[in-house]
């Protein structure tokens, strides 16, 4: 499951595919969405939550309100069947999503005039640190770079060569987690990329009440 | 007993990731993670860095009140947790928590209020709650008088600050003596050696003509700052001790003729105080002794109950599964601004098949 974008996305993998998948892309309601959509996707499966074996979930980086739903969500899953919980870069998910096997760029939207984004080398293979940045400040490094997420469209003057994916979908999430434990890679810890620190004004000292 | 409910509960409105544990009114474990050292410097609560703290805090607290109540997850009847009010990023860990919790266990979801779980905690205290309680909620963050004829489907707000709650006071005031964040403990230590009388501080909403049992206490707040820059600028010695007595005496003088009255005017013998500033030792004896003299029986839950904490939330919540109180759904969202009459957030159940049920249950009872 991904919620570190708009979409809150998830799918059911059984290791070789995906079995059902929902995506919905409201950037408000990631609280009430996620679990209903667990509950959808595994009744179309015909399954129930205990009879999964592990758990994925996105650790952005993306807006934290809806980044922390997944995260929490996954863990306590993880904690209550008793079953691994990995995390894996939300970005990773929309480059594997493309299928791109050429250098581009994965940008999804910051908020604030500003995109979390990395590149890559090709679709499975991540160039450098999720990093978050005016779109601006980077067009230098991602001049000429196909790039695929809903950042590039938000920004065509920066990302000339926008391309699909726009969305998250927790299908190709899960199934680059299944194909990394398959061929023995380590996935992340379930933490959050936050990037940013929090927003937090020093009050200043009290303010005096008797005129001057 | 075995067969009272057994619920989980998480708080996390505020700056406390709490889980607590019950069986029926009985307390098995009250977790407690607390973020309050991070926003010292910050001089009170910063939203971001408390739903952060929440995240981290949140599923190993879950494990070690499991742990502490000696209990197994599958055990539980009922997961309960604070839908509201309270700030709204914080509470949708708790609730995001709450709901995976509840569906891969496969138990009940209950989405309570914050300030009916701070009056229905004092039933791990001193058993259940007597019908109607009237309750003094004061913190940082609220300052209400409810009425309470039942905890689980009935609260009444009588009357709430206009302006700042009680405990935020407190916070501004020690910001104004320099005494650092919270204010509560540290005011509370130093009033006991100053005199309560020493400076006659304003009496907020305390008119003939104002609400009953509303209260204010913005004007107290600026009228302190007043009298200690005079001193300040007189070039004097600020007299702390005495400042915050006479300070504190304003505060808890208010809040509990107002409460008293309030019991009085209902013809409710039982006085209930919870929230932070419960804690307050001069609160607790000026009430007792009001209480007393109107010959109204007290009840303020110890103050680890009184502060925000998960086992609140399982009080209340085992109260609903107690009373069949309908479960909340999947849906079940954070609602920062939860009314206060709203005792829990039932689910959208199907009420057609609801009402099919009942009218079988009538049938037999009516012809059998
Ligand atoms: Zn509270």
């Amino acid at each position: 499951m991904d919620t570190a974008t708009p979409a809150v996305t998830v799918a059911l993998h059984d290791g070789q595919s995906v079995v059902a998948q929902s995506s919905q892309v409201d950037a408000r309601r990631h609280g009430e969405l996620l679990l209903p959509a667990v509950h959808r996707v595994l009744g179309e499966a015909g399954l129930k939550l205990d009879a999964v074996t592990g758990v994925v979930v996105g650790v952005g980086p993306g807006p934290y309100t809806g980044l922390r739903v997944g995260l929490v969500t996954a863990a306590t899953f993880a904690s209550a069947l008793g079953v691994p919980v990995h995390g894996l870069c939300t970005l990773d998910g929309l480059a594997y999503a493309s299928g791109i096997d050429e250098p581009f760029v994965v940008a999804t939207d910051a908020r604030r005039k500003e995109v979390y984004w990395a590149r890559y080398d090709d679709h499975r293979t991540r160039a450098t640190e999720p990093s978050v940045d005016r779109p601006a400040d980077i067009a230098d490094r991602v001049a000429g770079l196909p790039a695929v997420g809903a950042g590039a469209r938000l920004y065509g003057e920066v990302f000339a060569d926008a391309r699909d994916p726009e969305h998250q979908s927790a299908a190709a999430l899960a199934a680059l987690a299944a194909e990394r434990l398959a061929a023995g890679g380590e996935l992340l810890d379930p933490l959050p990329m936050y990037l940013r620190r929090p927003d937090a004004q020093v009050p200043k000292n009290y303010k005096v009440v008797t005129p001057k | 007993m075995a067969d009272e409910p057994l619920v989980l509960g998480i708080e996390t409105s505020c700056d406390e990731t709490g889980v607590g544990i019950v069986r029926g009114t009985t307390l098995l474990a009250n977790a407690v993670a607390s973020s309050v050292d991070a926003h010292a410097r910050f001089g009170g609560v910063v939203p971001e860095i408390a739903s952060r703290a929440h995240l981290e805090a949140m599923v190993p607290t879950i494990e070690r009140a499991l742990k502490d109540a000696g209990v197994s997850a599958r055990d539980l009847d009922g997961i309960a947790v604070t839908a509201g009010p309270g700030l709204a990023g914080a509470l949708l860990v708790g609730v995001s928590a709450a709901k995976a919790y509840a569906y891969a266990l496969d138990k009940p979801l209950y989405g309570v209020n914050h300030l009916a779980s701070h009056i229905c905690v004092d039933q791990l205290e001193h058993g259940p709650l007597p019908e109607p309680t009237m309750a003094l909620l004061v913190s940082g963050g609220h300052s209400s008088l409810l009425l309470a004829p039942d905890i689980t489907s009935d609260v009444r707000p009588m009357g709430a600050t206009i302006d700042d709650a009680a405990g935020e006071a407190f916070d501004k005031i020690a910001r104004v003596l320099n005494l650092g964040f919270p204010g509560g403990p540290v005011i509370d230590r130093l009033a006991k050696e100053g005199d309560p009388n020493a400076i006659a501080f304003p009496r907020g909403l305390t008119g003939s003509r104002d609400p009953a049992y509303d209260f204010s206490f913005s004007g107290l707040k600026t009228a302190v700052a007043r009298w200690v820059e005079a001193k300040r600028n007189a070039g004097e010695d600020v007299p702390v001790r005495d400042v915050a007595a006479s300070f504190q005496e304003a505060v808890v003088d208010v809040l509990t003729r107002k409460a008293v009255r309030a019991c009085k005017d209902q013809g409710v013998d039982h006085l209930m105080i919870g929230g932070g500033v419960a804690a307050n030792s001069r609160l607790r004896a000026l009430a007792e002794e009001r209480c007393e003299r109107a010959g109204i029986r007290l009840r303020v839950p110890r103050p680890g109950l009184c502060t925000d904490n998960g086992a609140m939330v399982a009080a209340l919540g085992a109260e609903m599964v107690a009373r069949n109180r309908p479960a909340s759904d999947l849906e079940l969202s954070a609602d920062s601004s939860l009314p206060v009459t709203d005792p829990h957030v039932p689910g959208n159940h199907d009420h057609d098949h609801d009402h099919d049920h009942l009218h079988e249950i009538s049938k037999e009872n009516l012809y059998s």
